[in-house]
This record gives C-alpha cells, sequence and structure tokens, in this order.
C-alpha cells in the first residue's frame, strides 16, 4: 500500500466514522421532525434528546476530522471539490450552524414558541445536512468533478445520481438514528418506545434499501466506472452489506409478531446485534464505495497519488492519526461508556 | 478585448472584496467564542477548585451556572468554526490547493485537540449530577490543557501565513516537500500564540467578569456576585501585564520580520532613525495628521535606541504595500490603548488587595470593569485586524497574494449577504439565550423541563 492510498484510507476512516455517528445524529433530528405534535412526539423526542445531548458535538468533529485530513493530504482534490460544488457544499455548512445552535438553544431559549422554532429549525436542519452532503457525495462519485476545479455551479450536481444519493444519505441516517433509538429505548425500559422505533427502523430501512436498488441503477447509467469496480472487485462489501441490512431485518421484524410483556424479560436476544448489523450495512457501503472509486479520488478525473501531497505532509497526517487512534478513541469511548451507563444527564 | 479583460478584472476584484469581507466577519464573530473554548475551561474549574477544596457553595454555584453557559457558547463556536474550515474551500480553494499540504498539518493537529475538548467537555458538562466531586473536576482538566493546544495549532497555522517557511518548491511552484517543526514553529509563532491565548484569557476573564460588575451595578451585592466579579477578573488581571510584554515583542517582532505591516500600522512613510511614534490621527502619505506625536520614541520601542532605522513605506514596492493604512493604525492604537487601560485597572484591583484584602468598593470601579469586557473585545478585533489587513496584499507573505486564492465562483456577496443575517440571527439567539439563563438562575427558577418544545404541563391540562 502506497502512503497515498494509506492517507485514503485514513480519510475513509473518518467517513466512515462520521457517517455512523454524525448520520444516527442527523437521523434523530429527522425523526424528532416527524414526530407529531407536541403531546404526540413528547416521548419519543425526549429520548432523542437524551441520546442526542452528550454526544453530538463529539460526534461532529469527525467531520472537522474529514476536512483537514482531507485538505492536508490531498489538497488538490479539496480545491476541485469546493470549487465546484460549492452550492450545495454552502448549503450543507448553513446546515451545520442551524442544526447546532437549534439543538443547543431550544433546551435553553425562554417561551414555548421560541422553542418550538429552535426545535423545528435542529429538526428541519438535520435533514437538509445529510442530504446535501450525500449530494456533493453523489456528483464526486458520477465523476461531475474537474481535476482543475471550477466546475459548472449547477449542472454538476442537479443530476438524479447525486440529488438520490443525498435521499439516501437521509434515509441511511434515520435508519441508523432508529436502530440506535431501539437500543436506547430498550435501556430506558420502554417496550412502547422500542416499538415505535422499530417500526421506523423498518420503515427507514425499506426506504434506504429502495434508495440503493434506484441507486445502482442510476450508477450503471451515470458512473459506470464506480459501477463497475462496484459489481466486480466491492462485490464481497456489496453483499455483506445486504446480509447485514437483512439480519437486521430479521431480528427487528422477530418480535413484532408476538405479543411480548413488558418488563426486564423482553427480548434479551438479539438486541446486542441491532447496533452491529446497522453498522456492519453502512460501514460495508463506504468500504465499497472507496473500493470501487480507487485509485481514483475523483473518479476518473485525479487519482489518489495524483492528488497526494508530499511524503513528508502524509507521515504528519499518519502521525496525527495515531495520536487520534491513543487519545481520541479511547475518550471517545469513556465519553459512550458514560452516556450508555447514564451517568451524564441530559438534563443539564 | 481589452473591456472584456476590463470587466473580468473588476468582477473578479469585487469577488475579492466580498470574499475578504465575509472571512473578515466569520473569523471576527467566532473568534470571541473561541475565547471561551480557550479560557472558560480554566475559569470554571477555579471555581470548582475552591467550591470542592473549601467546601465554598457560592463558588461551586457560579462553576456550575459557567459551565451551562459553556455548553452553549460552546456549541455555537463548534459550528462557527465549522464554517470557516469550510470557506478555506469556499472562498480560498487556490490557497488550500498550492499550501494545503503545509499548513494544514497544523490544522490536523487542532483537529486532535478540539475532538478532546469537546469530548471532555461534554463529560464535565453533563456530569455534574453523577459523577464524584472530584472525578468530576478532573474530567474538566483536560479541557484547558486542549483548548492551550487548540490554540497553539491554529494560530501557528496562522503565525505561518505571516512567516512561511518549512517547505520546497519546485520550477512550477509546488510543494513538494515540508519540515513540519519549521511550519509550526516559525518565527511569528513564538510571539503571535501566546499573544492570542492571553488575549483568550483576558477577553473571558474581563467579559464574564463584567456580567457581574452590570449585576452588582444594580445593587445585586451578594457574595455570589463578588466571587462572579473577583474570579474572572483576577484571571484577567494576571494575563494583562504578561500580555503587554508578550504585544511589545509581537510589535518588535513585526517590524523585523513584516517591515510593511510594521510600517503600515505606525505609518511610517520614509525610512530613517529618530522615527515619531504617533498616536491616533489619520494616516497619509505626508505621515500622520492629527494625531499626537512623540519623538524619537518609535525608533526606541522598535529597537531600544532612538538611532534605530525603521523601513517606511517608501521602501516597500508599491504593489506590496498594505490597504487602509488608517485603519492599520488606528487599530493598532486601540489595542493597545484598552490594554494599557486593563492594565492600570489590574494595578488598581492588586493595590486595593494587598491593603485590604477586598475588591475596590467605589460605583466606579464596578463601572469601570463593566466595560472592560467589551475593551477587551475591541482590543482582540483590533490585533486580527492588524494581523490580516497588514498581512494584505499577501495571503500567504511573499509566496501568494490573496487575489490569487480567491475562490472564481461568482455570487460571493450574495453569499456574505445571508452569512450576515445567519449570524445575526444566531448571535442575537445566543445572547437573549443566555440572558434568559442568568435571569433563570437569579430569580431561582428552574430550568425549562421536560422535552424540548412539549407545552408546558399547565398549558396541557
Amino acid at each position: 500500500m502506497s502512503k497515498a492510498d494509506a492517507a485514503a484510507a485514513i480519510l475513509w476512516v473518518g467517513v466512515t466514522f462520521y457517517a455512523l455517528f454524525g448520520g444516527a445524529d442527523f437521523g434523530g433530528g429527522l425523526w424528532d421532525l416527524i414526530a407529531g405534535d407536541a403531546e404526540k412526539g413528547e416521548r419519543p423526542r425526549d429520548l432523542i434528546q437524551s441520546s442526542l445531548t452528550p454526544v453530538w458535538e463529539a460526534n461532529h468533529v469527525w467531520l472537522i476530522f474529514v476536512l483537514v485530513v482531507l485538505w492536508t493530504a490531498f489538497s488538490a482534490a479539496f480545491s476541485a471539490i469546493f470549487s465546484t460544488l460549492y452550492v450545495p457544499i454552502a448549503l450543507a455548512a448553513v446546515g451545520i450552524v442551524l442544526r447546532g445552535a437549534g439543538f443547543a438553544f431550544r433546551k435553553q431559549i425562554e417561551g414555548l414558541q421560541a422553542r418550538r422554532a429552535a426545535g423545528a429549525t435542529f429538526a428541519l436542519s438535520s435533514v437538509l445536512t445529510p442530504f446535501f452532503m450525500g449530494v456533493v457525495v453523489g456528483a464526486v462519485a458520477s465523476g461531475e468533478v474537474p481535476a482543475d476545479g471550477n466546475g459548472d455551479a449547477f449542472s454538476t450536481w442537479l443530476q438524479p445520481l447525486p440529488l438520490l444519493t443525498g435521499v439516501l444519505f437521509v434515509a441511511t441516517s434515520a435508519y441508523l438514528a432508529a436502530v440506535f433509538l431501539v437500543g436506547d429505548a430498550r435501556r430506558a425500559g420502554d417496550p412502547d418506545l422500542e416499538r415505535y422505533f422499530v417500526r421506523r427502523s423498518l420503515a427507514a430501512a425499506a426506504v434506504a434499501g429502495i434508495g440503493a436498488a434506484v441507486g445502482l441503477v442510476e450508477l450503471h447509467a451515470e458512473a459506470r466506472y464506480v459501477f463497475d469496480r462496484l459489481v466486480d472487485q466491492g462485490l464481497p462489501l456489496v453483499i455483506a452489506s445486504a446480509a447485514c441490512g437483512l439480519g437486521l431485518l430479521a431480528l427487528l421484524l422477530r418480535p413484532m409478531g408476538r405479543k411480548v410483556d413488558s418488563g426486564s424479560t423482553y427480548r434479551p436476544i438479539g438486541g446486542r446485534f441491532l447496533r452491529p448489523l446497522a453498522a456492519g450495512a453502512v460501514v460495508s457501503v463506504i468500504w465499497g464505495w472507496g473500493v470501487a472509486q480507487w485509485p481514483y479520488l475523483l473518479p476518473t478525473s485525479m487519482r489518489i497519488d495524483e492528488a497526494a501531497a508530499p511524503d513528508s505532509t502524509l507521515i504528519m497526517v499518519f502521525v496525527v492519526f495515531a495520536a487520534a487512534a491513543v487519545f481520541v478513541l479511547p475518550s471517545l469511548a469513556l465519553l459512550y461508556a458514560l452516556s450508555q451507563r447514564d451517568l451524564l444527564e441530559h438534563e443539564h | 478585448m481589452f473591456l472584456l479583460d476590463a470587466l473580468t478584472l473588476a468582477a473578479s476584484e469585487s469577488n475579492l472584496l466580498a470574499a475578504r469581507e465575509q472571512m473578515a466577519f466569520t473569523l471576527g464573530f467566532h473568534i470571541v467564542l473561541s475565547c471561551f473554548g480557550v479560557a472558560l475551561p480554566a475559569t470554571i474549574l477555579v471555581a470548582n477548585y475552591l467550591g470542592l477544596k473549601r467546601g465554598d457553595n457560592d463558588a461551586m454555584e457560579l462553576a456550575r451556572r459557567w459551565s451551562k453557559a459553556m455548553a452553549v457558547t460552546f456549541a455555537v463556536g463548534a459550528v462557527t468554526g465549522t464554517v470557516l474550515s469550510f470557506e478555506f474551500g469556499l472562498l480560498w480553494p487556490e490557497f488550500v490547493d498550492r499550501f494545503g499540504s503545509v499548513f494544514g498539518i497544523a490544522f490536523a493537529i487542532e483537529g486532535i485537540f478540539f475532538f478532546i475538548e469537546a469530548i471532555f467537555l461534554a463529560i464535565y458538562i453533563y456530569g455534574w449530577k453523577r459523577l464524584g466531586g472530584w472525578a468530576h473536576f478532573w474530567s474538566g482538566v483536560p479541557m484547558v490543557i486542549t483548548g492551550i493546544g487548540g490554540a497553539f495549532s491554529v494560530v501557528a497555522a496562522n503565525s505561518w501565513m505571516n512567516q512561511p517557511q518549512g517547505f520546497t518548491l519546485n520550477a512550477a511552484g509546488k510543494v513538494v516537500d515540508i519540515d513540519p517543526l519549521e511550519v509550526l514553529f516559525n518565527p511569528a509563532t513564538g510571539y503571535e500564540v501566546p499573544h492570542m491565548i492571553l488575549a483568550a484569557y483576558m477577553v473571558v476573564g474581563f467579559l464574564v467578569a463584567s456580567i457581574y460588575a452590570v449585576g452588582m451595578l444594580k445593587g445585586r451585592r451578594d457574595r455570589l456576585h463578588r466571587l462572579g466579579l473577583l474570579i474572572p477578573l483576577t484571571i484577567g488581571c494576571i494575563a494583562t501585564p504578561i500580555q503587554l510584554f508578550v504585544g511589545d515583542t509581537a510589535a518588535r517582532g513585526i517590524a523585523d520580520h513584516q517591515p510593511a505591516k510594521f510600517a503600515g500600522m505606525e505609518c511610517i512613510q520614509e525610512t530613517g532613525p529618530n522615527q515619531t511614534e504617533w498616536v491616533g490621527g489619520i494616516c497619509t502619505e505626508d505621515g500622520v495628521k492629527w494625531g499626537i506625536g512623540i519623538p524619537d520614541l518609535d525608533s526606541y520601542l522598535v529597537g531600544f535606541s532612538a538611532d534605530t532605522v525603521v523601513i517606511g513605506l517608501e521602501d516597500i514596492p508599491v504593489d506590496e504595500r498594505p490597504p487602509a493604512n488608517t485603519l492599520l493604525h488606528l487599530a493598532f492604537d486601540t489595542m493597545v490603548g484598552v490594554g494599557t487601560g486593563l492594565m492600570l485597572l489590574a494595578v488598581w484591583l492588586a493595590i486595593v488587595w494587598w491593603k485590604r484584602r477586598d475588591i475596590p468598593q467605589t460605583r466606579w470601579f464596578l463601572r469601570v470593569v463593566s466595560i472592560s469586557g467589551a475593551g477587551a473585545v475591541l482590543a482582540l478585533w483590533c490585533g486580527w485586524i492588524v494581523t490580516e489587513v497588514g498581512r494584505q496584499p499577501w495571503i500567504v507573505q511573499g509566496y501568494m497574494r490573496t487575489s490569487e486564492a480567491v475562490t472564481q465562483a461568482d455570487g460571493i456577496w450574495f453569499s456574505f449577504a445571508g452569512v450576515l443575517l445567519l449570524y445575526a440571527a444566531l448571535g442575537t439567539t445566543a445572547v437573549l439565550v443566555l440572558r434568559g439563563m442568568s435571569r433563570r438562575w437569579r430569580e431561582g427558577g428552574a430550568e425549562p423541563e421536560g422535552t424540548p418544545y412539549a407545552p408546558p404541563e399547565e398549558a396541557v391540562k
């Protein structure tokens, strides 16, 4: 593996973490958005609030990590992407501001109307942000970004594949969030809420599955290079993703058929596989995409080695990544562990 | 053909101006919040320590309140900081294209610090109830270290833009090799980094103290208010004399490394010894008008002797001179003036404390403290104006002009207008939220309960 490929792998690791954890936080916003009126939505919103509050800022930092690795290790690609897809990127940035601010404000702001406005801002921007991020990724995958940058401001992304990828990002976030919230509801000992999010996991999985199928057709039409490698070198990962998805469906569907009593004996087996399976389905798609793009960073205009920074910079990126593995990952594990054991209150 | 070229040039110059304005505005907004990220954790931990060590409930209550406020400022700081990283690509794609592999490493290191800060901030803010007292205190300590580390990394990147080194260009002007240590520890790092970290402690110290000074002026003279004033004010007052020393070193460093910037901010036209130090006034091609001149002082400040030769703008090529010399000059003077004023405030507090072990009890003292926070923020902005406008027309001093770095995308004025609206709403809401929190604490009322926007219980019934 060349140094450039290793740096690309680090970039992909960042993308993976952001998709899993940042994605789930965005999905939480979507479920908040469509939870219905204040009374009906109170309990799901409360659960979403409590599972997001301690972790969303840390999860957001993966985006910074991805941006920084991209502009440091692959400056030319960063520049080409940003100078071409600046419209969806700027809209995603607006979404990030509104999402974070809306979430932070809505607990503290005075007055019911203002709190609803802040909450709606958070929830709506939680949908728009992953959508536009997906649009950017879709446009990159379909080879719309020229190596020199400054591609057309609109025609590069106002196309079926990028827009569909945006929808797919939203559906995937929603799916991840719902599965994670099933676990949170179980921990909170709330079987009603658990069933509530099981139903939503299934709905999101259906949308994501259909979207992925249509996406493959579009990929065949608009991004032939990526398609060909995806069904060739990337095939094991595609199969792995589908297997995880189907396995998860089986787990989610199983208890829905029979009446289950509430209490601690509620569905003891299978629960601990929910999150790994959901994560596995998403992780294998991301790495499948990476394999399908290889050796291009911008298919088919810029290869990874063409975009790569000098070796001395790449080595610094490895050092920083090693530092992240030593310092950040254990800290994150501590945060999640404290959060999952309810040692961090969300009613701060 | 000529007309077309002229039109393109005009369009790109307009783009450049819009991009610079947007960058300046978003940076100016974020820099205040980043001060809170750097210096508020230490302020909170001092109160927390006093609370634990002496069983001081007022100090403990202050730490708890400030950490709740930090949840808001950190969230707004995180998203406005994200906007800045997007702007590298949205506004300055050519800059990243050419030099991303060099300055990027500083940001990569910053990413680690920011990550750890965000994690321990969450543990600290949300761990009040269920973590043990000292365990909770120690969970806050990483924030202090990573805040300083993060500030070091970001400001080192800015120092590098002022004093670029540690990279090799090939014949085509492409970076082919870098030396990370030379990039991070460039000549400007030594004064820019401590200057900014101290500035953060001053901004937070004086700003938090000024909130309690306003409360005390309104008659709230309880122990909580006095402690809420004293803890941050002490931190600000300790940082101030060190800052004057560092700032003085920084000015000499700039005279040495960036004579064009120094000549711009001091409005020095002709090279030579016996330079007059001008306070205030308007900078013209014939020197300062309507300012107060102190003969020889500028030469003395640069080289400790009136014979020190200081380079004037006449020796800088016309197309390498910084713009807006009056703005630079007044910004520099304002920063130094505010810093000196805060130094006098520190001396005032120190003398009274030494004599009476108490804060000065006069209303004048409280009035001065109540504007000290705004003053510190003003000085912070002025310092960044000197740094950034003074470096123009370069984005990387001597290597790349800002005009070469700017995006070719259309509609930057449109995006700037959007950013103004968005940030106006963001800033207003943040202030309203913080004021609301402060009022609820004062009235002893509870936090808003229940779900984010469920109706209050009485509304349901």
